[in-house]
Parts: structure tokens; C-alpha cells; sequence
């Protein structure tokens, strides 16, 4: 579904992105994980065109993402505040993306009637614009404005963060239920590793900018990830705390 | 403490993102200050000679008489414009500062501010040239501290209402009503302020009044901001009832219809947008200049399309400025979503066009001026919408500025929006159809001239789709540094 090759972001003489080859398939959930500044929000800027690449590309079903729009219609996500539209209410902001991706009024509305669990009763029908909402619930109506219209691609950075727990754990349930049973390619980043060792089938941890772990999610998947990040890149650091 | 406070105020002025422009546009604004330090300044010492070269006996006695003006119209703009120093209290709740320092820091800041000293440019050499003139001194320096008690009391009395809608605009309303009432010579109410402004001058101790008026609003304006330094009080950010629309009518544009509904809804809700789209009314009433005698220039032929680009291109000079800024909080969406470029950058040509229109319609008034003059307002308007429309969507792919829609502060222009490439693309949007009238007008007749630029509108219109795919390709190859631009807070 998504090949990467030979992609590069530099600004300067900084490197920040450098993947040779990553291959994602259809249906699968893809978790990314690393540090503030490994590369994450940056390869899914790349993957949705918003930032040019220095070298390389990536093509999403077959269509080369920096040349051509084709791949709109499929692709869907929500990558931070800056998806939202302020002013609208969040029925307005569903209704918005619906038509722009063909979906009518009825379609919207039977989408995010089933999402009425999600939403605990915090999104729909609140007299608010999206503006005056809590963190956590614009998040809410970021994500499930980015299921709408059967996207074959959702892309979304950081989904847990801020999200209470209770939503947490259901978001957890989509993800694995949108891979699972619509086909859906659904490409997550955390810095919570269990979140994503739970929904992602396939990890594949960045750091400064390299992909240095490309892992089938397993039982022991977890153990290894906090062994990495515990240690692995950072032997000072953690050699400190443990004499304090 | 105190010390403190200035640190902070030193780095948030000189760090701030307007500030970090390139050196030639410092340059610029500083010329562009220094031009108004002057410009003011004469207006001050000539303002004397001027009135009384007029034939008015006394230009301080001509004075009084419409500083009552002077003052609502310094209130009404410091309303609309001048923020409230809340901005930067949240960070120092929690600090070890007493609250009355914080309030006193933040009153404190309004005093210096710009809307302030500004009027000092104008008082200052007035009062002086009145003094050499041999006004009793003691007269004048009463009357100029008094007028500066009342230009303070304004200060204190706009962070008292600020944002009171429903204060506001009845005053306003009775404010304008007065003055239309003194222009027909149905009521004066100089008459009554007059008296009360020479007063300053004439009992000198009738100064004390405005002063310890000023003392009084400090102090309430002190106390307000005091008990409502909470959170929930009054730091805390406005939300209205949020009402969501379908405007279902605009469905039968379809995709076009998508975007129309979403533009209306940001006129609607932001109050930057707002303010700038009413602002775009006003051009309509700008005609009314030309022709009638008014300014002496405007009488020439040349300047009657110039004239009449300005009537129906008002929404397009102010809104269509900032296309597409206007999305700049959420542009990672519209570039990101089921949207294709060229379709974007359309919707906004239709907003422009259906506004232009809408103007047209409105300007018919103009009929009651002859036919002529609404011909002429016709022309300018298909030049509008045939030629300036894609001029001013061509300057949107220079615009890098992010706007921040809750904010009126900026509404009267943006020194990150005045880059050399956007002020070259609005050359012309009024030069060319002059250049384009007066080739007729110079050659043939003046009907020639208006039928040139009228053809120059037809021209731009006919080969709109030619034109929008060239547009397309500037946006597009603009399109990176745009997001990035927009990354930054405003």
C-alpha cells in the first residue's frame, strides 16, 4: 500500500528523516514509535505532502504522494489542532469532511452515531464550537472525523495523548477493529509504548531520523521496547540515574 | 519586581514574530513611523495657522468645538483595536507577585501604549504654538493636561467595556446620529462640549475635573480587573453558545457550495474577519468622494475609475487581501483532506466574485448621481471581477502570514502581509485600469476609456480557466513554504 524509498528530509545540514526502504501492506496497523525528534510527525508530514522531500519518495497505492493529489480521496488524518476548524461545531466540522469526501448528511450521521460511545456524550449536541473544547475532546473530534468516508489510509500522530482513559482503551478497540475487519492501513505513532505494542501488529521504532527496529508485534515486543528505550541509545543517562 | 516586569515586556516586544522581519522592512516601518512623527508634528504647529488662515477667529475656540468628536472617534477606534492587557496575566497568577502589582503592571501597560502617545504628536506643538502665540499660559498647560486626562479616561473606560457589544454600538450609533444631526444643522451639540472645553482654558482650575475623573476610572478599572483575576473570572477566554447551520441553499453549488458555506460561517464567528468585512462596506460610500467637489484631485477624469474600482472592490482589496490566510489555522487540513488545489483556490474566486456582485447591487444608489456615475461603478466592477479577482489570488500565493481570527489586533494591516512581491501585484490592481482609462481617454473619448477597461475585465473573465491554472502552479510551488509560514503562531 505505502512504499517508501530512499526518503530524506534535511534542513541545513540536519538530517531528520532517512528511511531507505519501508514497506507498509494493505490492512495492516503500523505503529511508530521514538523520541521528540526521532522523525514521526515528519514522515507523516511526507506522507501527506505537507512538507517537501529532500530526496525520495513514497507512494501511496501507486500514486507518488509530492506529485500528484490522487492520493486524497483515500487517504485521511489527523495529525494535530491545526485539522480543526475552529469556528465550526464539531456536527458542522463532520458534515464539512463528509462532503468533501462525497459522503452525505445521512452517511455522516450513521458514522458518528456509532461513535456515540466515544464521544461520552462530550462532542455532539454541546452548544460549543471546537474551539472552546477540551484538548482531549478536540482530539476525539479529530479522530473520528478522520474515519469518515472509508478512507483506505488513516494516519494519526500521537492519538492517545491526552485522551482520558476510558477513551483510550476504546480508541484502542477501533484501531484494531478498523485493521482487522475494514482493510483499513491505519498508521499510529505513541510515546506510550503499551498502547501501541496492544493495537499494532507491526512497530518500527525511529530514531534521529533512522529506522533502527522493525518489529512483529509478540508477546515479548514490550519487554524489548522499554529495554531499547531504557537503555539501549543512552547508557550515560541511564548510568546517572541509577547512581542517584 | 518592577524590574521583572520590564524584562519581560523588553523580550515580548523585541522577540515577538512581527519583529523578526528582514532589516530593509525595519528600515521601511521605520521611515513609515518617522513619516507620521512628522507628519503629525506639522499638523500640530500648522493645524494653528491653518484654522485661522481659514477665517475662524480663534482655532483654539475651533478646536473645542469638535474635540467631542475627536474623543468618540478615538474611543470607537481604541475599541475596536486596542487589545486588553490580559493577554500575559495567566503566567503570573502563581508567581510570587501580589495581585495588585500584576493589575497595576498591566493598567500600566495601556498607559504607554501607542494609542496614548500618539495623540501627543498633535496636542504637543499645538499647545506650544498657542503658547507662543501668547494664549495665557497657565490656560493652555491646564486645557492640554486636561485633554490628556480625557484621552487617558478613554484608555481606562475601553478596558472597562471592553467588549460590550451592547454598550457600544447604541453610543456609537448616537454618536454618529449627532453628528448627522449637527451636518443637516438640526441640533449642535458643540454648542454644550464647546463651552465645556474652554472651559479648561478660560477657569483654569476646571482642569482638576478630567484629572480626578481619570483618578476615579483607574481606580475602578483597578478594582475590576482585581476581583476578576480568576480563571474562571474574568482571564477567562469568552466562549459563545455555539449554533450549528446548515445553509442548506448553498448545497446547489456542490463542491463549491462546500467551501461558501464554510466562509460564510468564518465572517460570521471570527471577529477579525467580521470587523474586516464591514470595513469593506464602508468602500461602497467611497464614491461619494468623487465628483461631488469633495477633494479637488478626485474631480479629474482619470481619477473617476479609480473611483469606481474602489466602490465595488472593497470586500476584494480587505478580505481578498488575506486569501488564504484566512485558513491559515487550519491549512494542514484544506491541503491534506479531499481537496483538490484547484478547487480551493476557486472557491475563494466565487467568494470574491459573489461579494463584488453583491456590491454592485448595493452601489445602485449611485444611480440618484446620474447614470453615468453608476456606469462607471459598473466598469469598475466587471474590472474587478474579470481582472483584479486573479490579481489579488495571485498575491494570496506570496501571503505568509498566519491570521489569527479572535484578534482585531491587526486588522488594519499586517507588516508580514506588506512583502515587496504583494505590494508589486497591488500595483495593478489600480494603476493598470487608469493606465488602461486614460490610453482612451487621452486617444478617443472618455466612453472609450471606460469600454477599454470594461474589455480588460472581459478579457481577464474569458480566460479565467487559463489564468487559474497558472495560479495553480505558483500556489503549488508556494505551497510548502505557506504551511511552514503558517506553523508559526501569529
Amino acid at each position: 500500500m505505502i512504499h517508501t524509498q530512499n526518503l530524506s528530509k534535511t534542513y541545513g545540514a540536519a538530517t531528520v528523516l532517512n528511511i531507505e526502504n519501508l514497506e507498509i501492506p494493505k490492512g495492516q496497523c503500523f505503529g511508530l514509535v521514538g523520541n521528540n525528534g526521532a522523525g514521526k510527525t515528519t514522515f507523516f508530514s511526507l506522507l501527506l505532502d505537507l512538507i517537501e522531500p529532500t530526496t525520495g519518495q513514497i507512494i501511496n497505492n501507486g500514486v507518488q504522494v509530492n506529485t500528484s493529489e490522487d492520493w486524497k480521496p483515500f487517504t485521511s488524518a489527523f495529525i494535530d489542532e491545526s485539522f480543526l476548524i475552529g469556528y465550526l461545531t464539531p456536527e458542522e466540522y463532520f458534515y464539512f469532511i463528509g462532503e468533501l469526501r462525497g459522503q452525505n448528511k445521512a452517511d455522516v450521521d450513521a458514522l458518528i452515531g456509532s461513535f456515540e460511545d466515544f464521544f461520552h456524550g462530550e462532542i455532539l449536541n454541546q452548544k460549543k464550537y471546537l474551539r472552546d473544547l477540551s484538548k482531549g475532546n478536540q482530539k476525539k473530534a479529530g479522530i473520528v472525523a478522520s474515519f469518515i468516508g472509508k478512507p483506505e489510509v488513516v494516519i494519526l500522530d500521537e492519538p492517545f495523548a491526552n485522551l482520558d482513559p476510558t477513551t483510550q482503551i476504546r480508541l484502542k478497540g477501533i484501531l484494531k477493529n478498523l485493521a482487522a475487519n475494514q482493510n483499513t492501513t491505519v498508521l499510529v505513532s505513541s510515546h506510550d509504548l503499551s498502547h501501541v505494542t496492544e493495537v499494532c501488529e507491526r512497530i518500527v521504532v525511529l530514531n534521529k531520523g533512522e529506522v533502527v527496529k522493525d518489529i512483529k508485534t509478540s508477546a515479548a515486543t514490550l519487554k524489548e521496547l522499554e529495554v531499547f528505550f531504557a537503555g539501549g541509545d543512552f547508557p550515560e543517562a541511564v548510568a546517572v540515574l541509577e547512581e542517584e | 519586581m518592577f524590574k521583572h516586569f520590564l524584562n519581560l515586556q523588553w523580550k515580548s516586544f523585541f522577540r515577538s514574530a512581527s519583529f523578526k522581519t528582514n532589516l530593509a522592512i525595519k528600515i521601511l516601518m521605520g521611515f513609515g513611523v518617522l513619516y507620521f512623527v512628522v507628519a503629525f508634528a506639522f499638523l500640530g504647529v500648522g493645524a494653528y495657522f491653518l484654522i485661522k488662515e481659514a477665517g475662524y477667529e480663534d482655532p483654539l475656540l475651533f478646536v473645542n468645538k469638535y474635540l467631542i468628536y475627536y474623543i468618540a472617534g478615538d474611543l470607537f477606534f481604541r475599541y475596536l483595536m486596542q487589545k486588553m492587557p490580559v493577554t500575559n496575566i495567566k503566567p503570573l497568577l502563581y508567581l510570587p507577585f501580589k495581585k495588585s502589582q500584576v493589575v497595576h503592571y498591566s493598567l500600566g501597560k495601556t498607559v504607554v501604549s501607542f494609542f496614548n502617545w500618539t495623540h501627543a504628536f498633535f496636542f504637543l506643538p499645538f499647545s506650544i504654538v498657542l503658547l507662543v502665540q501668547g494664549y495665557n499660559p497657565l490656560g493652555v498647560i491646564a486645557w492640554h493636561f486636561a485633554l490628556f486626562a480625557l484621552i487617558y479616561c478613554s484608555n481606562f473606560i475601553n478596558v472597562l467595556v471592553n467588549n460590550k457589544d451592547s454598550v457600544f454600538y447604541p453610543i456609537a450609533a448616537l454618536v454618529i446620529g449627532l453628528g448627522v444631526c449637527q451636518y443637516f444643522n438640526l441640533f449642535d451639540i458643540t454648542e454644550y462640549t464647546a463651552s465645556i472645553f474652554n472651559a479648561f482654558y478660560t477657569i483654569s482650575w476646571t482642569a482638576l475635573v478630567p484629572i480626578a475623573l481619570l483618578v476615579g476610572l483607574y481606580y475602578a478599572a483597578f478594582n475590576y480587573f482585581k476581583s476578576n483575576m480568576y480563571l474562571d473570572g474574568g482571564l477567562q477566554t469568552k466562549h459563545t453558545v455555539a449554533k450549528s447551520e446548515n445553509l442548506e441553499w448553498l448545497d446547489r453549488f456542490g463542491n463549491m457550495g462546500t467551501f461558501l458555506k464554510n466562509d460564510i460561517k468564518l465572517i460570521k464567528r471570527n471577529k477579525r474577519p467580521r470587523t474586516v468585512v464591514i470595513m469593506s462596506g464602508l468602500f461602497l460610500f467611497y464614491g461619494l468622494l468623487f465628483g461631488s467637489g469633495a477633494i479637488e484631485v478626485y474631480d479629474g477624469p482619470i481619477w473617476q475609475i479609480f473611483g469606481a474600482i474602489f466602490v465595488t472592490g472593497g470586500f476584494l482589496f480587505t478580505f481578498g487581501q488575506y486569501v488564504p490566510s484566512w485558513d491559515s489555522s487550519y491549512y494542514q487540513l484544506m491541503m491534506s483532506q479531499n481537496i483538490k488545489y484547484r478547487d480551493y483556490i476557486r472557491s475563494k474566486w466565487y467568494l470574491i466574485v459573489i461579494a463584488t456582485l453583491i456590491s454592485t447591487v448595493l452601489a445602485s444608489f449611485y444611480l440618484f448621481f446620474g447614470i453615468n456615475a453608476y456606469l462607471a461603478i459598473l466598469v469598475g466592477a466587471v474590472y474587478n471581477i474579470g481582472f483584479n479577482s486573479h490579481i489579488v489570488l495571485l498575491g494570496g500565493a506570496y501571503v505568509k502570514s498566519p491570521v489569527d481570527l479572535t484578534s482585531n489586533k491587526k486588522a488594519f494591516g499586517d507588516k508580514q502581509a506588506f512583502n515587496m512581491k504583494t505590494m508589486l501585484l497591488s500595483l495593478p490592481k489600480l494603476l493598470l485600469p487608469m493606465l488602461i482609462f486614460a490610453a482612451g481617454y487621452y486617444t478617443i473619448s472618455d466612453t472609450a476609456g471606460y469600454i477599454f477597461v470594461a474589455l480588460a475585465g472581459i478579457l481577464g473573465f474569458a480566460f479565467r480557466n487559463r489564468v487559474f491554472t497558472q495560479i495553480e502552479k505558483i500556489y503549488k510551488k508556494e505551497k510548502y513554504k505557506t504551511i511552514h509560514a503558517y506553523k508559526q503562531k501569529a
